[in-house]
C-alpha cells in the first residue's frame, strides 16, 4: 500500500505543518514515509504545497506528481492539482474558500465547510486540522489517535489549550462525514 | 667568547634567496626577533603568502602553513578559531592581500578575527617579473604598463590602511617603512604592538609596510631607499590609522 | 533501537557531523543547502563549536584549510555554484593531504542553473574537481539516514587517508523529511587523537609545515607519486556499493543518490511483471566500484545507466566493464528527476519480449 498526498493552500494556512504531522502519524504507525515541500519563488504570495507518501515499502521518491488523495486549501490549488489526480483518486477541499466546483467524475469528491467549522470552534486557522480529520475517516489512512500524538510531534511549543483545540478540530473532521 | 648578535631562534638556518636591497628580509628579522622576544615561538602559526616571501614558510622557525594566493586571512581565522592559544599571523604581498584576496582582508577586518596581518607593500609584483600591483603608482612603470601606470585605463592604486580604517573591525591599523633605520625600528614597535594585541586578545592588527623592490622597479638598492622615501611615502602616508587601546585608556 | 525521528535531511546531515565530532563549520548560504548553515549556527553555539558565516566560498574553504591544518574536524556545505568556488581550496588542500568533508547538495547547472535536484556535478566531484592530479573520496547518500551517518564514514576515511572528502547530495535529499534513527553514540571530539601533522604550535618538536607546492626540481613528482600510491590503496579498499536482485538479471541498473531509490522501485515494478532486473546502487562514486561492475559484465548483458544529468557515470560504466554489455541510458538533466514509471519504460524497451 502506498498513498500519495498533496495538500495545498496559501502560506498561513498550515500547510507545511499538516505535511509534517501527516508524515509523523504514518512513522508512529511504523510506515515508511517522507514529506517534501514545495520550493521555490512561487512560494511567496501563490500556492504552498507540499509532498506526503505513506507505504508500506521503502519510499522511491518523495516527489509526488499524481497523487492518490489531495487536500486543497485555496482555489488556486484546485486549478492547479484537481487535474493532477489519478483516476479514482480523493479530492477534498475547503468550500469555504472556494466557489468553484471540482470538474473531474472518476474522481471521488468530498467538500468541507472547513473555516466555517475551524471558526465555530473558536480558531480559522484550525481548518487544516478539520480537513485532516476528515481526510483519514474518508481514506483509513491512518488513525486519529495517531494524528493527535504526531500534531504535538510538530507542535513542541505549542500550549496544552492550543493542543487541546487541535485534537478538537480533528475530532470533528473525523466525525463529520 | 660571547656572541652579542647573530640569528635569531625565530629564523631557520635556511638561506633566504631575496633580491639585493629588498625589504623582505628585513621585516623577516623583525619577526624572528619579536617571535623570540615576545616567547610565542612555541605556539606560532605563521601563514606565508604566495609570492617573492613564498618561501616564508621555510625561513620562519615555527609552524607554518601556505595557502592559495591571496587566502591568508580567511587559513588564519580557521586556525586561530579552532586553536585560540596559537599566535597566528599572515605575511602577505600586495597582489596577495591587495588584489587576490582583497575581500578575505576586508571580512577578516571586519569580523576582527584576532590575527596578525603583515601587509609588504612594494607596489610591484616581484616573483612574477615586476607587473604591475594594485598598489602600483600612477605614472609608475612596470612590465604590464611600460610607460608608466594610467590611471585612465588602469585605475588607481589602492591604499589599504584607509580603506580597513573605514570599517568598525580592525583593532590596530599601522603603516610604516623600512627605508630607513628610523623608520625599521618604528616597524618593529608597529609589529610588536601588533602582536601584543593578538595576545591580549584584542582583535584584527595590520601593519602595512612599504618595502624596497630595487630589482622590480629598476633601480639600485641605494636609489630604492631614496625613492621609497621621497615618492612612495608620499602617496603612501606613513602613521597610525587606527589603535582603539587610546580610546580604551 | 533508538527512537525515529522525522527530520529534513539536511537537518540531519548537521546532526550527523556533529555526531562525528566535527565542531568547525564555515560557509556561505545558497539555495538548496541553507537549512545546514541556519541549523549550524544555532548548534554550534549550543556545543561550543565554531560557526562561521563566510564572504565567499572561496573563503570557507580556506577556513577549513586552516581548521584542518590545525587538526581538527572541519566541514562546509554548499551547492554546485559554490563548490565551484570551492575547487581552488580543494586542490589546495589535496595537495597538502589534509582531511576536510565538503558537502555539495546538488543542483541543477551549468551556470546559475536552477535550484532543483540534480546529479550534474559527478565529473567535477569524481575528477577532482580543481587543477592539478588527485581526487577526492566522493560518497553519495540516497536517504535523511543516509545524511546523518555518511559524516562520520567521510570523515573516517578523509583521516584514514588524509584526502578530501566529498558528500553529493542533492536538493531532493537535503529538502525531504524522512524518519532518521541517531544510530550511533556521538563522537567526543576530545576523544580523538592529536595528529602527528597538525599546526598547534611547535614546542617540544620540530615545527611543521602544511603546503601544497615543492618547486625542487623532480620532487613534486616524486610528491605525486607517493599520492598515486594512497590512490590505488584507497580503489582497492573502499569501493562501497549495494546490490538488489542482480544475480539472475537480464539487466542491471546502476544509480546512486536519488535515482537509485526512483530505480529501486522501478525495478520492483519491473520484478512484478516478470523481468529479471537488478540494481546496483553506488555508494562510492570515487573510489567507483569498478570491480564489481567488472564482474558483472561477466555474466550480464544489458545495463541502464540512471543519472539526472545528460550522462557522466556512464562514462565510468563503460570503463568498468570495458564496454563488453549493451549499456543504456536513462537521464534527467537541468532539475528533472525520474519516476518509477519512466525507468520501467526504459527497462521495457530494452528487454522487450525478454521476460
Amino acid at each position: 500500500m502506498t498513498k500519495e498526498i498533496i495538500i495545498s493552500g496559501f502560506g498561513g494556512q498550515g500547510i507545511v505543518s499538516s505535511g509534517i504531522i501527516l508524515a509523523y502519524a504514518g512513522l508512529i504507525e511504523d510506515k515508511h514515509v517522507t514529506f517534501f515541500p514545495s520550493y521555490g519563488a512561487e512560494m511567496r504570495g501563490g500556492t504552498a504545497n507540499c509532498s506526503v507518501v505513506v507505504s508500506g515499502e521503502p519510499v522511491a521518491s518523495p516527489i509526488v506528481a499524481n497523487p492518490d488523495i489531495v487536500v486543497i486549501m485555496n482555489e488556486p490549488s484546485l486549478t492547479r492539482f484537481e487535474p493532477t489526480i489519478k483516476p479514482g483518486g480523493m479530492l477534498l477541499y475547503n468550500k469555504t474558500l472556494i466557489k468553484s466546483q471540482p470538474q473531474r467524475k472518476d474522481i471521488a469528491v468530498v467538500s468541507i465547510e472547513a473555516n466555517v467549522i475551524a471558526e465555530e470552534l473558536g480558531q480559522a486557522r484550525i481548518a487544516n486540522m478539520v480537513m485532516l480529520g476528515v481526510m483519514i475517516k474518508k481514506t483509513k489512512l491512518l488513525n486519529l489517535e495517531t494524528l493527535k500524538k504526531a500534531q504535538r510531534k510538530r507542535f513542541v511549543k505549542a500550549n496544552d489549550e492550543q493542543l487541546a483545540l487541535n485534537d478538537k478540530a480533528l475530532e470533528k473532521g473525523y466525525g463529520l462525514l | 667568547m660571547k656572541m652579542i648578535f647573530g640569528r635569531p631562534l625565530g629564523l631557520t638556518e635556511t638561506l633566504q634567496r631575496y633580491c639585493p636591497g629588498c625589504g623582505h628580509g628585513i621585516v623577516h628579522r623583525i619577526i624572528g626577533e619579536l617571535l623570540v622576544k615576545l616567547d610565542i615561538r612555541e605556539r606560532t602559526i605563521g601563514i606565508a603568502p604566495v609570492g617573492c616571501s613564498v618561501f616564508a614558510d621555510e625561513y620562519f622557525n615555527c609552524d607554518m602553513i601556505q595557502p592559495p594566493h591571496g587566502r591568508g586571512p580567511a587559513i588564519a581565522t580557521g586556525l586561530k578559531r579552532t586553536r585560540p592559544e596559537c599566535i597566528v599571523f599572515s605575511y602577505q604581498g600586495d597582489g596577495d592581500l591587495a588584489a587576490m584576496g582583497t575581500a578575505e582582508i576586508i571580512h577578516a577586518a571586519a569580523r576582527s578575527e584576532n590575527i596578525t596581518v603583515i601587509f609588504i607593500n612594494n607596489a610591484i609584483f616581484g616573483m612574477t617579473g615586476g607587473q604591475m600591483a594594485p598598489t602600483t603608482l600612477p605614472g609608475m612603470k612596470s612590465t604590464t604598463s611600460v610607460k608608466g601606470r594610467d590611471i585612465g585605463k588602469q585605475g588607481f592604486p589602492i591604499k589599504v590602511c584607509e580603506m580597513l580604517a573605514s570599517l568598525d573591525g580592525p583593532y590596530y591599523l599601522e603603516r610604516c617603512a623600512v627605508d630607513t633605520p628610523r623608520n625599521v625600528i618604528r616597524t618593529e614597535k608597529a609589529l610588536k604592538t601588533a602582536f601584543a594585541n593578538q595576545i591580549s586578545n584584542k582583535g584584527f592588527s595590520m601593519v602595512e609596510i612599504l618595502s624596497m623592490c630595487p630589482t622590480g622597479w629598476g633601480q639600485t638598492p641605494v636609489q630604492a631607499k631614496k625613492w621609497l622615501g621621497e615618492v612612495m611615502a608620499e602617496y603612501y602616508p606613513l602613521g597610525v590609522f587606527r589603535d582603539l587601546s587610546k580610546e580604551e585608556k | 533501537m533508538a527512537e525515529k525521528k522525522l527530520m529534513y535531511g539536511n537537518h540531519a546531515m548537521v546532526e550527523g557531523v556533529i555526531a562525528a565530532g566535527c565542531r568547525f563549520f564555515a560557509g556561505y548560504p545558497i539555495t538548496p543547502q541553507n537549512e545546514i548553515p541556519e541549523l549550524m549556527s544555532i548548534r554550534m553555539n549550543e556545543i561550543g563549536g565554531v560557526f562561521v558565516q563566510t564572504e565567499s566560498e572561496i573563503s570557507a574553504i580556506n577556513m577549513l584549510f586552516g581548521a584542518a591544518a590545525a587538526g581538527k574536524r572541519a566541514m562546509t556545505s554548499s551547492s554546485s555554484p559554490g563548490i565551484s568556488l570551492m575547487q581552488e581550496g580543494i586542490s589546495y588542500i589535496a595537495g597538502a593531504d589534509i582531511p576536510v568533508l565538503v558537502v555539495n547538495v546538488v543542483r541543477g547547472g551549468p551556470g546559475l542553473g536552477n535550484i532543483a535536484p540534480s546529479q550534474s556535478d559527478y565529473y567535477q566531484a569524481t575528477r577532482g574537481g580543481g587543477h592539478g592530479d588527485y581526487f577526492t573520496i566522493t560518497l553519495a547518500p540516497n536517504s535523511a539516514q543516509d545524511l546523518y551517518e555518511f559524516p562520520r564514514l567521510a570523515f573516517e576515511l578523509a583521516e584514514k587517508y588524509r584526502n578530501p572528502a566529498l558528500i553529493l547530495a542533492d536538493g531532493l535529499l537535503g529538502q525531504m523529511m524522512e524518519p532518521v534513527e541517531f544510530s550511533s553514540k556521538p563522537i567526543d571530539p576530545k576523544s580523538l587523537p592529536e595528529k602527528e601533522w597538525a599546526l598547534c604550535g611547535c614546542k617540544g618538536r620540530e615545527r611543521r609545515v602544511v603546503r601544497s607546492y615543492d618547486l625542487k626540481a623532480g620532487k613534486l613528482e616524486v610528491l605525486n607519486l607517493r599520492r598515486a600510491e594512497k590512490y590505488a590503496k584507497i580503489i582497492n579498499k573502499e569501493q562501497r556499493f549495494k546490490t538488489e536482485y542482480c544475480d539472475d538479471a537480464d539487466l542491471v541498473i546502476v544509480a546512486y543518490g536519488t535515482c537509485s531509490r526512483v530505480s529501486d522501485a522501478a525495478v520492483k515494478m519491473a520484478r512484478d511483471k516478470g523481468f529479471k532486473v537488478g540494481l546496483l546502487r553506488l555508494i562510492t562514486l570515487w573510489p567507483f566500484p569498478m570491480d564489481v561492475l567488472g564482474d558483472m559484465a561477466k555474466k550480464v548483458d544489458n545495463f541502464l545507466v540512471v543519472e539526472m544529468s545528460n550522462g557522466q557515470m556512464i562514462d565510468d560504466v563503460k570503463l568498468a566493464t570495458e564496454c563488453r554489455s549493451r549499456i543504456y541510458f536513462h537521464g534527467r538533466p537541468g532539475g528533472g528527476v525520474p519516476t518509477p514509471p519512466e525507468i520501467y519504460k526504459r527497462i521495457e524497451e530494452v528487454l522487450g519480449g525478454a521476460r
